[in-house]
């Protein structure tokens, strides 16, 4: 069973709209960014990414970008992922998947980037920049080691492509809201609900939605057509600003937890 | 990915695979739009409105033919010898806007009214692929931004103005390294969010599918032509051509017209900046490994982790940490033979020919002059009978402030203006 569905469905049976947040691993350095990813498991997330940085981010807006710069110029390197996931699995419940451009996997095998993450406890990966129709090596893979892998579709995806899409993936399908890259925006796209029914209507069985969403409003109003909300800029300028506290702050404001208080 | 059988056929290899290379590694939000240009192109290819519009613009505002020139006086002085190899240069510096890259842009233009699209975007490293996309862009009057490293745009203060003057806009990229690569990752992030609008105009062989195979097409001209002309000079084929190599689009247009002749040897200079073991160079194919990036598997400049490495060279225009697939095909296949040529080398071949043939070229068409030099050498006198095609892709106005910097030209006072020296009181 795939962990990330799992959790999604988890929420779901709670009358909850899954919260996935987003975190560059190794930002600002590795404790603090698994202190950061553990305060927002710990104040709702449901799933969280930890973003490999990289040199070339085509889909990162300026926000993710700065920090992923500060992250490699400061000597990162991919192991520290795969401690990061460890470390937050060890200490959470969470699904953890990474979020890493292709060539990162690609450099080191898909079968061993595969395996390595399996070992330190995640859930799988999400792969901005590949599409499935390049995607036979990391299939393979991610089969071999009951990974999760999650594939975007986009407002300009055809009906046949949504298809494609629905059945390469793992996990969920991420909904691409907006044409454009990663970053706050004051409004959720109006394609956003389109491309959650186009993925729905092509055999997808679970499909969340990211870029643009910053607010507490934006999550509950994809949680009327979408089984998550993912949320990236905005936990990461908090991270920036306020440290761990302030990304505690802002997921249980997202996730709705600071309304409906529980105990961990 | 297929193992393809060997084959002696190289010419019109079609996209989105070259052998293990090529494909579209690229985020879905753009795949409709690869696409739609894909369809177009094909359609247009095969349409003489299309192809009679293309080759009218090439004749009547590149300028084409580009003219074949003997160059006897470079010949003699690059290799040491009066008895040495001919040398014939592809005038493509001769072309409207000063480089090869016009070719490419006209046809990508057309494309782009046929399309629909109003806006065109560019990257660029020197300038020439942003003077250009200016250039067709006021030509047939569609808006034009151009991403530039921030770096480049410094170097090339003349270029960034030149664009303006065209009406376009000159957006300067410094993030990442602030360089080329990241200019194709700025004008990435602007066609994601504006592709209903907006034709990306790829500069070179490189990019996802259908860009390798469609900027070939628009170059083959070049090859076309050089194969006619030294037949009509020479009475035969060459015993080689030679291209500079940065993502390889002039490279590939002279290479097309001889591909499918096993007899002319084949030779893309790679930029080995201040040499390979400095590790500042921009040699991708000679010490690259496969790897993805924008939108292409290719051979890739790339540390263990897979991170891209900064290429190094003294030309902007072969700056570049990749190379077209197509490239990495034929040097696999073994049909091209790819060598790096250092900085030095590069300019001493840059001077021999501003000297003794009143052509001042590109820097980075230097790079295959001063490789034709080394070959010319290497068959010493039994090479006398032989001929090389060199593709001169550009002209070197735009290099002259570094050509002039690097052989110390400058007056002494200009060295106040070196930045960051931390030498003065």
């Amino acid at each position: 069973m795939s962990k990330t569905a799992a959790a999604i469905d988890a929420a779901k049976a709670q009358g909850r709209t899954a919260f996935i947040g987003y975190l560059p691993g190794g930002y600002p350095d590795k404790q603090t960014s698994i202190d950061a990813a553990i305060a927002l498991v710990n104040n709702g997330a449901d799933v969280i990414e930890i973003g490999v940085p990289y040199s070339d981010p085509v889909m990162d807006g300026p926000v993710i970008q700065q920090a992923t710069t500060e992250v490699l110029a400061r000597g990162f390197r991919v192991d520290e992922v795969f401690e990061i996931v460890k470390a937050v699995t060890e200490a959470t419940d969470a699904a953890v998947l990474v979020m890493t451009y292709y060539n990162i996997i690609d450099r080191m095998g898909a079968a061993t980037f595969a395996r390595r993450l399996a070992e330190a406890g995640g859930a799988g990966a999400i792969t901005p920049d590949l599409i499935p129709d390049e995607a036979a090596d990391w299939i393979a893979a991610t089969e071999e080691y009951g990974l999760d892998r999650v594939f975007l579709s986009a407002p300009t995806s055809s009906p046949e492509r949504a298809a494609m899409i629905a059945s390469a993936s793992r996990g969920f399908v991420y909904g691409v809201s907006l044409m454009g890259v990663t970053g706050a925006r004051a409004e959720v796209s109006q394609a956003a609900a389109e491309v959650v029914a186009a993925a729905k209507s092509a055999g997808a069985e679970r499909v969340c939605v990211g870029l643009g969403v910053s607010t507490r409003a934006h999550v509950e109003e994809i949680g009327s057509y979408a089984d998550g909300a993912i949320v990236g800029t905005a936990l990461v300028a908090a991270l920036r600003d306020g440290g761990p506290e302030a990304v505690a702050t802002l997921a249980a404001e997202l996730s709705g937890k600071n309304l409906n208080p529980r105990n961990d | 990915m297929t193992d393809q059988p060997a084959s002696p056929h190289f010419q019109d290899t079609p996209g989105p695979y070259f052998g293990d290379y090529g494909g579209r590694w690229m985020p879905e939000s753009l795949v409709a739009a690869l696409d739609e240009v894909a369809d177009t192109f094909e359609k247009a290819k095969a349409d003489p409105e299309f192809t009679d519009e293309f080759q009218r613009l090439c004749r009547d505002y590149t300028g084409r033919p580009s003219l074949l020139t003997e160059v006897p006086r470079f010949a003699a002085e690059a290799a040491g010898s009066e008895d040495s190899a001919r040398i014939f240069l592809k005038r493509e510096d001769l072309n409207h806007t000063g480089s090869h890259k016009i070719n490419n842009v006209l046809g990508q233009a057309l494309l782009a009214k046929r399309l629909g699209k109003t806006r065109l975007i560019a990257e660029t490293g020197a300038g020439q692929h942003g003077v250009a996309t200016a250039t067709a862009a006021a030509l047939m009057g569609m808006e034009c931004v151009v991403y530039m490293g921030g770096e480049d745009t410094r170097r090339q203060a003349l270029n960034v103005a030149r664009m303006q003057l065209l009406g376009a806009e000159v957006v300067p990229v410094e993030h990442g390294s602030a360089t080329l690569k990241d200019a194709i990752n700025e004008a990435l992030r602007d066609w994601v969010a504006t592709v209903e609008n907006t034709h990306y105009v790829l500069g070179t062989v490189a990019g996802p599918h259908p860009f390798p195979e469609m900027v070939r097409w628009f170059h083959q001209v070049i090859g076309d032509e050089a194969r006619e002309q030294i037949l009509a000079a020479t009475g035969r084929l060459p015993d080689a051509v030679a291209a500079c190599i940065g993502g390889g689009s002039n490279a590939m247009g002279i290479f097309h017209g001889f591909l499918d002749d096993p007899e002319v040897e084949l030779y893309g200079f790679e930029a080995g900046g201040e040499g390979l073991e400095t590790g500042k160079h921009a040699s991708a194919i000679t010490l690259g490994r496969s790897g993805v990036l924008h939108g292409a598997r290719s051979y890739l400049m790339q540390d263990e982790d897979g991170q891209t490495i900064d290429s190094h060279s003294i030309s902007a225009g072969l700056d570049y940490p990749s190379v077209g697939p197509e490239h990495a095909y034929l040097n696999d296949a073994g049909r091209v033979n790819y060598q790096p040529v250092t900085d030095a080398e590069c300019m001493q071949a840059f001077e021999q020919l501003c000297r003794t043939e009143g052509i001042i070229p590109a820097i980075e068409s230097a790079h295959a002059l001063a490789g034709a030099a080394r070959l010319s050498r290497e068959w010493g006198s039994a090479g006398s009978q032989k001929v090389i095609i060199v593709n001169l892709s550009g002209r070197g106005d735009k290099d002259v402030a570094t050509a002039a910097k690097w052989f110390d030209l400058l007056p002494a006072e200009d060295e106040s203006d070196a930045p960051d020296t931390g030498v003065e009181a």
